[in-house]
């Protein structure tokens, strides 16, 4: 066993795990972080998809020992009920999901995109989230989800109309 | 799938490194970014007793001038590599490149050394390192070698790495004189490894192409140069009558396989049309 600490949604956990632990059952499974799922757990899905010290990844592709001392971020982080996170409102308001158990990745990776480019275009926001598969919308209300929290985030509200 | 249990090493210099692969025996696991090894032991399809994580050696990471060449770091990111100043500006064939390979979250982890000691057939930097006559400077118990990509890359997934041994940097000569680049690639939409892809340099002078180099992803278990195309690309007019006839020798001497992506033959017909194409590109036409 190896001793690991890490913040996780801004609360700093220390335990034992051992090596092979992946990230994500770690955070499922010793801190009750459910938000986060697996998909495929072959890597292809981005389900899993947390921000580890800032960036993007797909935590059933990281070992939990591989975060040790870092900062991971999970959808459970992000905001609350109360206080969506402006991508969270936008997947709810433009219908960005159906089953919903690709969301938390979605709007994982949907955030990691904004930040780096903070208007994308559609294309753009396809091949931003080409790591992360929804099997049930056909992924044009998740793009337009997209499009408008990264509206929202820069204080317009015309996108769509725009676009329209 | 769980791995299979291993004992965890986490160095932090290269020293340190080599110690923790020397002391891990015959069943050791050199990890890097961990995109590709942590998938195949997950499938249990490798279940080494040690892992000797690479991740905290920061001597490994980032990318120098150093005179005619840039130094990449092994550890260096796939998202590092893409934002990096000076790659734009010495090796944009590798930033081409590097932007096709998997998505967002696995070039966060992913690194150009690891592609590389990895050496997968569909995988598109070693066909680009090839291209570009880059240099695997390799650490050991008995200190540094350099070996040519030319002969770093031996077989299907295997390279010039002996037991022991560590690819710690990568030495890439910087392009002098007018050149373009291209890297074309034809791959299914729902997974990001090449079919076939085509990395191509070209330099043009007084409107013809002085040189090109172009290197094969997928044509063979390792990467291969299309040297019959370049030899004819050399000296020839700058037209695209005169790319297309070069390249329909692009699959000589290679050896691609047949699997359920494409049968060889088509993969043949790929060779061709994604060398014309990634010529063309890089000279300008």
């Amino acid at each position: 066993m190896t001793q690991v600490s890490m913040r996780v949604d801004g609360v700093t956990y220390t335990d034992e795990v051992e090596p092979r632990t992946l990230l994500v059952h770690h955070l499922r499974e010793a801190l009750g972080k459910v938000g986060t799922v697996v998909g495929c757990d072959t890597s292809n899905c981005g389900a899993c998809t947390v921000h580890l010290d800032g960036q993007a990844v797909k935590s059933c592709t990281v070992f939990a020992v591989q975060a040790d001392g870092a900062e991971v971020t999970t959808i459970e982080g992000i905001g609350s009920a109360g206080d969506l996170h402006p991508v969270q409102k936008a997947f709810h308001e433009m219908h960005g999901l159906q089953c919903g158990y690709c969301t938390p990745g979605m709007i994982m990776a949907s955030i990691d995109l904004l930040k780096e480019n903070p208007n994308p275009s559609e294309t753009e926001v396809r091949e931003g989230i080409e790591g992360n598969l929804c099997r049930c919308t056909g992924y044009q209300n998740i793009v337009r989800a997209v499009q408008q929290a990264a509206g929202e985030m820069a204080g317009r509200s015309d996108t769509l109309g725009a676009q329209a | 799938m769980i791995p299979a249990p291993f004992e965890y090493a986490r160095p932090t210099t290269v020293d340190e490194a080599l110690q923790a692969v020397a002391a891990g025996g015959e069943d050791v696991k050199i990890m890097a970014g961990g995109q590709s090894l942590i998938p195949v032991m997950r499938l249990r399809l490798a279940a080494p007793s040690t892992v000797v994580d690479l991740g905290r050696v920061a001597e490994m990471r980032g990318v120098r001038e150093d005179g005619d060449a840039l130094v990449i770091g092994a550890m260096t990111t796939h998202a590092e590599v893409l934002t990096d100043p000076l790659i734009a500006q010495h090796a944009k064939l590798i930033a081409e490149a590097t932007e096709t390979v998997a998505d967002r979250q696995t070039r966060r982890r992913g690194t150009f050394g690891g592609a590389l000691a990895h050496a997968d057939p569909a995988g598109d930097l070693p066909a680009v390192a090839l291209a570009l006559d880059a240099e695997m400077v390799i650490a050991g118990p008995n200190g540094r070698r350099t070996v040519p990509a030319s002969e770093f890359f031996v077989d299907y997934l295997t390279t010039a790495l002996d037991e022991g041994e560590i690819l710690v940097e990568i030495r890439v000569p910087k392009l002098a004189g007018e050149w373009g680049v291209r890297y074309e690639k034809f791959n299914r939409v729902a997974q990001a490894w090449s079919i076939v892809a085509v990395a191509a340099a070209v330099r043009r002078e007084n409107g013809h192409i002085a040189e090109a180099r172009i290197g094969l992803t997928n044509m063979g278990p390792t990467p291969l140069r299309a040297s019959a195309t370049e030899a004819a690309l050399s000296g020839a007019a700058a037209s695209a009558d005169a790319v297309a006839a070069a390249a329909r020798s692009a699959a000589e001497g290679t050896s691609p396989s047949s699997d359920l992506n494409a049968q060889a033959d088509y993969r043949e017909h790929l060779a061709q049309v994604l060398t014309r194409r990634a010529v063309a590109a890089a000279a300008g036409l």
